[in-house]
């Protein structure tokens, strides 16, 4: 059976990951070869490695960066933050990238996403929604959540699809940072809508988070930042106990 | 051990590159025929699209190149695909070195909404056979990402189920090929991947 994924996902700036404590045995919390190394090593799934840096010189230490991943870590990893064209994708992807998600970028040019999926292939194409609900409506928003636009998310998705995107990565912006849960209601609605595989995204607290997700909101991946850097949910223990309750994962 | 990994234009030649690096294997990444045919191990692996990979391959004579190797050789993913007779995807006419067809992934009616193509993630390998695998890789996880697949044949030495069961392997002679990526699928894929590197 395919398993569900557990993503981690590590904000960096400067070539530094933002947010964390520090783990026994990691010399650097703010290395995140050493922490991506730490993940995938505890039964993590995939990696994502979002670039927060607004410069031009930290984008170059970003593909660095993704070069260094990609000879340190043996699972797959998405890259994003910053991939406005074709040719930012292309430095990722032979930086050994395995996926980019892009966000911003392409609900302000959604031929992005028909140009990166015929260029690299849907597997190389994530495309990233950030919305938030408003009076019944899921409506998409732009530059981390803070700008909302005219598109909702149910078509804005399935136009993702059809224009070649390989995933949805979807992130509530209601329940992100919350700690109450995944937006599973609109995750199953997306789910039944879609062909390609959905990453949940936004509100994970605690196990039982995971488990809701991976059954009512249907999703097949799960996403979190604090709850892993933060230590709250080690990975081994979550992957165990979505295991008891009947999740096929990978142990 | 001279490692050649065949260039041609297809995606993750270095995460395969680091995959070996990681095992203390530098490999050569080329197009030089010489070179492939010379080669103690060679990789064939592939991130794309069947059609447009197996024009360039003939474009540049590495069609010949392929099927005309002797020593172990493994082909990775589209690599698998193309060593395959026929793919569905755009009616490609591809090596030949496996009589296997190779055809996309149908979900059964009413439901495509819940099995979704691509098959993408960790899923497990079983009935495990020849050199490249052990009995501790039973019913391990391994990485897949595809929407095309091999069918069961006699040359099936690994199988996976979605939808139905396929050929997450084959084996011909001194051909191998995986459909997953073991360059990509933790300790699980770096053991397949040394098991090749001590193919005698």
């Amino acid at each position: 059976m395919l398993a569900k994924r557990i993503i981690p996902c590590l904000d960096i700036k400067d070539g530094q990951t933002v947010k964390g404590v520090n783990f026994v045995g990691i010399k650097s919390v703010g290395d995140p070869v050493e922490l991506g190394a730490k993940y995938a090593a505890e039964g993590a799934d995939e990696l994502c490695f979002l670039d927060i840096t607004a410069t031009h010189e930290g984008r170059k230490t970003f593909a660095e960066l993704v070069r260094k991943i990609s000879r340190y870590i043996n699972i797959p990893f998405t890259v994003g933050g910053g991939i406005s064209e074709v040719s930012d994708a292309d430095v990722l992807l032979n930086a050994g990238a395995d996926k980019c998600s892009i966000n911003s970028s392409a609900v302000r040019n959604p031929e992005l996403i028909s140009q990166m999926a015929k260029s690299f292939g849907s597997q190389f194409v994530v495309c990233a929604i950030d919305a938030r609900e408003e009076n019944g409506k899921w409506v998409v928003t732009v530059n981390g959540g803070r700008i909302p636009t005219d598109k909702e998310l149910f078509s804005w998705a399935k136009e993702a699809e059809d224009r070649g995107a390989g995933e949805i990565l979807f992130t509530s912006m209601n329940h992100d940072g919350t700690k109450q849960g995944f937006a599973n209601e609109a995750l199953a609605k997306l789910g039944d809508m879609l062909k390609i595989p959905i990453i949940a995204s936004g509100g994970a607290g605690s196990i039982d988070h995971f488990v809701d997700t991976f059954t009512h909101g249907k999703a097949d991946a799960g996403l979190a930042a604090s709850i892993f850097h933060y230590g709250e949910i080690p990975i081994p223990l979550l992957k165990k106990e979505l295991h008891k309750k009947g999740i096929v994962v990978r142990l | 051990m001279n490692v050649v990994i065949i260039k041609y234009n297809a995606g993750n030649i270095r995460s395969v590159s680091y995959a070996l690096k990681r095992l203390g294997v530098e490999a050569d990444i080329t197009a030089d025929k010489q070179k492939i045919l010379n080669a103690d191990k060679v990789i064939f692996p592939g991130v794309g699209e069947a059609s447009n990979t197996m024009a360039y391959l003939k474009k540049e004579g590495l069609d010949a190149v392929i099927k005309e190797l002797k020593q172990p050789t493994l082909g990775i993913c589209l690599g698998l695909q193309l060593m395959c007779k026929h793919s569905e995807e755009f009616d490609t006419d591809c090596l030949g070195i496996f009589d296997v067809n190779v055809k996309r992934f149908a979900p059964p009616a009413g439901q495509e909404f819940d099995i979704k193509v691509p098959h993408m993630g960790w899923n497990t390998i079983q009935d495990l056979k020849t050199g490249i695998f052990d009995a501790s890789l039973e019913s391990q996880y391994v990485y897949f990402v595809h929407s095309y697949y091999a069918e069961l044949s006699e040359h099936t030495v690994a199988t996976t189920n979605y939808i139905h069961p396929y050929s997450a392997a084959l084996h011909k002679s001194n051909f191998y090929a995986t459909q997953f990526h073991p360059e990509k699928s933790g300790d699980v894929g770096a053991r397949i991947l040394e098991n090749f590197l001590r193919l005698p």
